[in-house]
């Protein structure tokens, strides 16, 4: 279905990526928020504050991040579509709640705008060393996806993206921008609603009488309901059967967990994304994800211009991540360069999917800032030879 | 009488309410929480609550398991986080009559900060709270509730922390509706239950209750029987009673009654009228796009 | 039936009954100390679960008031009213 017009500020506008991220979550038909301030997210929640009370909808400052991750479970169970933002600290207290919207099949969307850890870090400044985390920061076993904008108009245009991915797997889907990307101006257009596809919420059509609430579509996702429709249905973070009753039984463990594991990895290939730049004639392939793949990006200029066959690989879906390409390539190049901002996570997927058919190298970096070009160029020019 | 009369058809009264087949249900015997459910079935039939639009939402312990228990829209979450969840839910969806049914440690202790605010902003919603004394799921250790001197398993020599008066907190908070009764009391509570699903606003309503197995064996005051006899000969009904002075020591009289009973806006009310007094016709409505 | 005075009153049109789900009870006693007539005692008999379930003691006292029922935290026991002249076999329970 197409966007309701209401949400969609169509036109060439002038955004940090913070406050397109808000516009895309309100062009998705985002209608409900709960929030906690945290620099450098809280301008996403402020502008939607400011905006959803004219086109429909509530945001709501609660007393904290576990209350606000929560709330919008809450609300989504009333049929709104719903997310959250938030910065480190703030993200490990929603970890808890990223665990519960998993296990209901909570269709919802967690923004981190990461900035530098551990604890309360560099709270102005970027980072991306949440990236582990958000594959794996709640307890037990799961699946979630990921995305990672590296532009505000990205931030937009993901943002609807990973709404609609949150509604057809019913997965809480991570929005990992930095600090860099949420407060870059840059020019962002927004399309006409027509032109937004929308994913709507599988709500059943069956009456309740024939409704499980968590019996699979063939694609492994269940249909939903809603929280005032006299389905008197049940909701439960304990292990469940199809039904929603609580089962606390190795079997009822096995059949609920290894689908919500599955209802990502058996649709992987649909749901991965990456970019690529560069790599037809590669020997040296770059992987670099959010603000750093613009690093890169300038790094790759540089070594073409001395003769380096390099390309770039930037995965805007992370998480699932993109391991039969890296796979293939993994087949024909010297060497996987990884270039992000922490002391090493992406690079061990990347290390797996290498398989030691090729070498793996870190570009690390503990954030604040960004990496210089140079060093980057230097790590190339060493993978090259 | 010449005709014999017709088969007359009977059920027990809450189960209309109840998952049946998820009985029988994990209580103890002697446990008050059943009863205290008893109590909401009869109060849902008395208000007339459209059945459909009402949820319910607990945390996580023993009285976390009301919501698995009754056959609503029904939400089991995560420990000490029961109003929050409600709050999106009531929020996203006004019509809903939505109740929270917890313990005293989901709502007071790991969730206390969510209670105070709650209360603060006036959410409409209905809080009943099954109050222990004491951690039943996890064994028997000290809650925010249990009184001095009694001991738990993580104060075997006898709780030293001051209790919370769980009404005074509620009223101070903000709450518009507070009664504290016992699960002795199955008429007062079901009557305060109709009260606080007819009031708008944050209700509260704290039920003593036994623990046989925890609190009540480990601190030798008998089985789940005895307490009751003793909540009938140790509670005083003082309405309208300061909730500054209804703490409850240990062995020591239990002061019941509703003791708040007042008219403030709502969460709801206050929003939805800021955006109207300052957005006027820009303003879109609460209600969303979906 | 003639309706006198006296007939008219409640006591004398309606009977109690309770019904004891036998397998549900944890034998707490809450529905026998309570019981505002005193008609109910443990039976000397088991449940499935070891339990002692309660029966009624004396048919003609129960009210049919309920308030075993309003106790009962295993939602074991029920109180009803029925016309004076109903059997036991004329009431047709539904369990769950």
């Amino acid at each position: 279905m197409k966007a309701n017009p209401a949400g969609v500020l169509t036109g060439a506008h002038f955004l940090d990526g913070d406050q397109a991220c808000c516009e895309g979550a309100l062009a998705a038909g985002a209608d409900f928020a709960a929030g906690y301030p945290i620099t450098p997210s809280t301008e996403v929640v402020e502008r939607f504050a400011a905006r959803v009370p004219t086109v429909g909808g509530l945001f709501i400052q609660l007393e904290d991040e576990l209350a606000s991750s929560i709330a919008i479970l809450g609300a989504a169970w009333a049929g709104k579509k719903v997310f959250t933002v938030t910065s480190g600290p703030g993200f490990s207290l929603m970890m808890e709640h990223i665990g519960l919207a998993a296990m209901t099949e909570t269709p919802c969307v967690f923004v981190d705008v990461q900035r530098g850890g551990p604890s309360t870090g560099l709270p102005t400044l970027p980072g991306q060393a949440d990236m582990m985390q958000a594959r794996w920061g709640s307890h037990g076993d799961y699946a979630i996806i990921a995305l990672c904008p590296n532009s505000p108009q990205e931030c937009f245009d993901l943002m609807i993206d990973a709404f609609n991915l949150a509604e057809q797997y019913r997965v809480p889907v991570l929005f990992m921008m930095d600090e860099c990307v949420g407060h870059m101006t840059e020019k962002v257009v927004i399309p006409s609603a027509d032109a937004i596809e929308i994913y709507p919420r599988r709500f059943t059509s069956l009456p309740p009488a024939e409704y499980k609430p968590f019996k699979p579509s063939p694609d492994g996702v269940p249909e939903m309901v809603k929280a005032g429709d006299g389905y008197r249905f049940h909701i439960t973070g304990l292990t469940h059967d199809e039904q929603g009753y609580p089962a606390m039984t190795w079997r009822a463990q096995e059949k609920l967990v290894r689908r919500l594991v599955e209802k990502v990895r058996k649709n992987a290939d649909k749901i991965v994304r990456a970019e690529e730049c560069d790599l037809e004639d590669a020997e040296v392939v770059v992987l670099a994800y959010g603000i750093t793949s613009r690093v890169a990006l300038r790094a790759l200029q540089m070594a073409r211009a001395e003769d380096i066959r390099a390309g770039l690989l930037r995965p805007i879906v992370v998480w699932p991540f993109p391991e039969k390409r890296l796979r293939e390539l993994a087949e024909r190049v010297k060497a996987f360069v990884v270039v992000e901002m922490n002391y090493g996570q992406m690079v061990y997927e990347v290390e797996r999917c290498a398989g030691g058919k090729t070498k793996t190298v870190l570009v690390e970096h503990g954030g604040g800032t960004v990496h210089d070009p140079e060093q980057v160029l230097t790590v190339i020019r060493e993978a090259a030879r | 009488m010449s005709t014999a009369p017709a088969v007359q058809a009977a059920i027990n009264p809450v189960e209309p309410f109840l998952r049946s087949d998820r009985m029988p249900h994990i209580w103890c015997p002697g446990c008050g929480i059943g009863t205290t459910v008893n109590c909401f079935s009869r109060a849902l039939v008395d208000s007339k609550l459209d059945l459909d639009k009402v949820a319910i939402v607990s945390g996580i312990g023993c009285t976390g398991r009301v919501a698995g228990y009754l056959r609503l829209d029904s939400f089991h979450t995560t420990h000490g986080r029961a109003i929050p969840f409600a709050t999106g839910l009531k929020l996203a969806n006004p019509e809903l009559t939505v109740v929270v049914y917890s313990g005293d440690g989901d709502l007071i202790a790991i969730g206390g900060n969510h209670f105070i605010h709650a209360a603060r902003r006036n959410i409409d919603l209905k809080i009943i709270c099954v109050n222990n004394f004491i951690y039943g799921m996890t064994g028997g250790q000290v809650a925010p509730t249990t009184p001095v001197g009694a001991t738990a398993t993580t104060t075997p020599y006898g709780c030293f922390e001051r209790p919370f008066n769980l009404p005074f907190l509620a009223e101070s908070s903000g709450a518009v509706y507070v009664a504290r009764w016992t699960a002795f009391h199955v008429r007062h509570i079901a009557r305060s239950m109709v009260e606080a699903f007819n009031k708008k606003g944050f209700s509260f309503i704290e039920i003593i209750s036994p623990c046989p197995t925890l609190y009540q064996r480990r601190n030798k005051l008998g089985d789940g029987l005895d307490t009751m006899k003793l909540y009938k000969q140790k509670s005083v009904i003082k309405n309208g009673a300061n909730t500054r002075d209804v703490d409850i020591a240990f062995g020591g009289e239990i002061i019941v009654g509703k003791f708040v009973d007042i008219e403030r806006p709502t969460l709801h009310q206050t929003m939805d009228q800021q955006f109207r007094q300052v957005l006027k016709d820009r303003y879109a409505g609460l209600g969303g796009r979906g | 039936m003639p309706d006198s005075p006296a007939s008219a009153s409640r006591s004398r049109k309606f009977r109690g009954m309770v019904h004891i789900n036998w397998d549900r009870c944890k034998g707490c006693g809450f529905c026998i100390e309570f019981c505002p007539p005193k008609v109910l005692a443990f039976s000397e008999s088991y449940n499935s679960h070891g339990y002692h379930p309660p029966y009624l003691t004396n048919e003609q006292g129960c009210t049919g008031c309920d308030l075993c029922g309003l106790y009962c935290p295993d939602f074991a026991i029920f109180g009803m009213r029925v016309p004076m002249e109903t059997s036991e076999a004329e009431v047709a329970v539904r369990e769950g």
